[in-house]
């Protein structure tokens, strides 16, 4: 339970924090609404030329683009600017100071950020999906419900475990910022379509594009009703290996580390 | 070492800055370029992440439309998919050598005061970001060639259409269209003069890039308004035509009135931008003056 006070903190630390700043609320949301109809501009041109896309349709590729937004938002809030940090208090030697703080470290390192403008990205992407739902005028049963937010989890487990990895890798390369743009990039574009329309040697040589499947595709999926008991299964199987290495990776990361002054 | 003879070496052998003459700026290009070109290959690893997402753009477009063709049954808005290849892999070169990141940089320069040491230059400021521009699209060429090539391998691009003629007419639109984009985005970019916060702008802009400009879809795709809206936009003179002309979509007489469109916005960028780079001078002021 210590735990979950040390993150209660944090995250109303940041939330404070950001809050200085309301001009960058407007312009940010501002930033999501013009991101959102560029994908939405892009699903109606090809749907003007097709009616199928790989066995998806019109509007449930607006589910998947509100399940991107949505992630994007999730991911934004805490998971990123937290590696960001990670990354640049390993580089600038601050790091060690967290060490010594009575918590466990990979928690005070993941949570040490908060970017409160995350959340209105999330409540904008779940209208999104809520509108996409409706077009699509499906009945969803509340056990569809719970599978979504099931593999939504596990996919965002995924990817901040798949982060936390490579942000770790920093304590050996020291500048190591730029592989969050390398993710924001696949994410932002690649994230927008289904995975399975991409070529099976380009998902397989494209790391970057795996995390983005589990955390987007399979949730849209399961929302959709394309999803089966086997993906399912795999994709809590996978979570939960991810997360053990990005732990173990962690650890053995810290025994190797000796300090910014030593 | 080499910081101390600066000064030495610049009064001696230095260009003649106090009138713009051609000799005085082959002399700072000739410098600058080589600088920059060693800056670009020092932090070749910056310039891999760029060259990355240069790439992954037309990848995904590429694939997307693909799909689309292949479940119309071969073709889609008057493209093969093999078609889709090619025409991606020209607008992710026609994208690289046309790109400029200034408009998001200014804002940086002008919170942080970076600006400042620009402006003192005895040359105006334009000159060093073309010769920052230009060095990066060169040295960024190494990933963004092969990539090109190993795309229209993979996924067989159809360049059926292309002669030696409408590779020739490629170059001069492909110029013309570095120039246009380069005027037109750093005219637009003094707006951080005026604007604290230019994000939500520069976010719109990228957007018409995509629609208007022909990276998300070719623009024979598109529906017939946003065709007509796109002639009279600077987009599609900056990215859709060059590539149309190297896929030989365009005939001799459309050419060449693309070259002179490409022209009109280069003058009517020059034009607007003297007239707004003294004002923009006149509102900035660095902390401490």
């Amino acid at each position: 339970m210590h735990a979950l006070t040390v993150l209660k903190t944090y995250l109303q630390l940041g939330l404070l924090n950001v809050m200085q700043y309301r001009a960058d609320f407007f312009l940010q949301m501002l930033g999501t609404i013009i991101g959102f109809a560029t994908s939405l501009i892009g699903i109606l041109v090809i749907f003007n030329r097709t009616t199928d896309l790989k066995g998806w349709e019109r509007d449930d590729l607006i589910v998947l683009v509100g399940i991107q937004i949505l992630v994007a938002g999730l991911i934004n809030l805490v998971i990123r600017p937290s590696m960001q940090q990670l990354m640049e208090g390993i580089r600038l030697g601050t790091l060690d100071f967290m060490l010594t703080k009575p918590a466990d470290s990979q928690l005070l390192a993941s949570v040490q950020m908060v970017n409160p403008a995350g959340i209105q990205d999330a409540v904008f992407g779940a209208g999104v999906i809520l509108v996409g739902l409706s077009l699509l005028d499906a009945a969803i049963s509340p056990l569809a419900v719970v599978l979504f937010l099931l593999v939504l989890g596990a996919g965002l487990i995924i990817i901040y475990s798949f982060m936390l990895i490579l942000s770790t890798c920093a304590f050996w390369f020291v500048k190591l910022d730029n592989v969050l743009v390398i993710f924001n990039t696949m994410f932002g574009n690649a994230g927008q379509w289904p995975i399975t329309i991409y070529p099976g040697w380009l998902r397989a040589s494209l790391t970057f594009l795996v995390p983005v499947a589990f955390a987007v595709t399979i949730p849209a999926q399961s929302l959709t009703g394309r999803l089966d008991g086997w993906t399912v299964v795999g994709t809590f199987a996978l979570a939960f290996a991810f997360f053990v290495a990005s732990r173990l990776f962690w650890r053995f990361a810290l025994r190797h580390y000796t300090g910014a002054s030593a | 070492m080499s910081r101390s003879r600066a000064p030495e070496l610049s009064a001696s052998a230095g260009p003649d800055f106090d009138r713009l003459s051609l000799k005085m700026l082959w002399a700072y290009y000739s410098g600058k370029l080589k600088i920059d070109i060693a800056n670009n290959l020092a932090y070749r690893g910056a310039v891999a992440i760029w060259v990355l997402s240069t790439v992954v753009q037309p990848l995904v477009s590429l694939v997307v439309w693909r799909t689309v063709a292949g479940s119309e049954g071969g073709s889609a808005g008057g493209f093969t998919a093999n078609e889709y290849t090619s025409y991606f892999v020209i607008v992710m070169l026609v994208s690289h050598m046309t790109f400029i990141w200034h408009m998001w940089e200014f804002e940086w320069r002008i919170r942080t005061g970076f600006f400042s040491p620009i402006l003192l230059r005895p040359i105006h400021p334009i000159h060093h970001d073309v010769s920052e521009n230009l060095s990066y699209k060169i040295v960024g060429l190494i990933g963004v060639i092969p990539a090109a090539i190993i795309l229209a391998v993979v996924f067989d691009a159809d360049f059926g259409g292309t002669s030696v003629i409408d590779i020739l007419a490629f170059f001069p639109a492909l110029i013309l269209a570095m120039a246009l984009r380069f005027l037109v985005e750093w005219t637009l970019a003094l707006a951080a003069f005026w604007m604290t916060k230019v994000s939500a702008l520069n976010t719109l802009f990228d957007v018409f890039f995509l629609f208007l400009g022909g990276t998300f879809a070719p623009l024979s795709v598109m529906p017939g308004w946003i065709q007509a809206i796109s002639y009279v936009s600077p987009f599609r003179w900056a990215i859709a035509f060059p590539v149309e002309v190297a896929l030989g979509n365009r005939s001799g007489l459309e050419i060449l009135t693309g070259y002179g469109i490409q022209l009109a916005w280069i003058t009517l960028s020059v034009i607007v931008l003297r007239l707004m780079w003294t004002r923009a001078t006149r509102r900035y002021s660095a902390v401490g003056a």
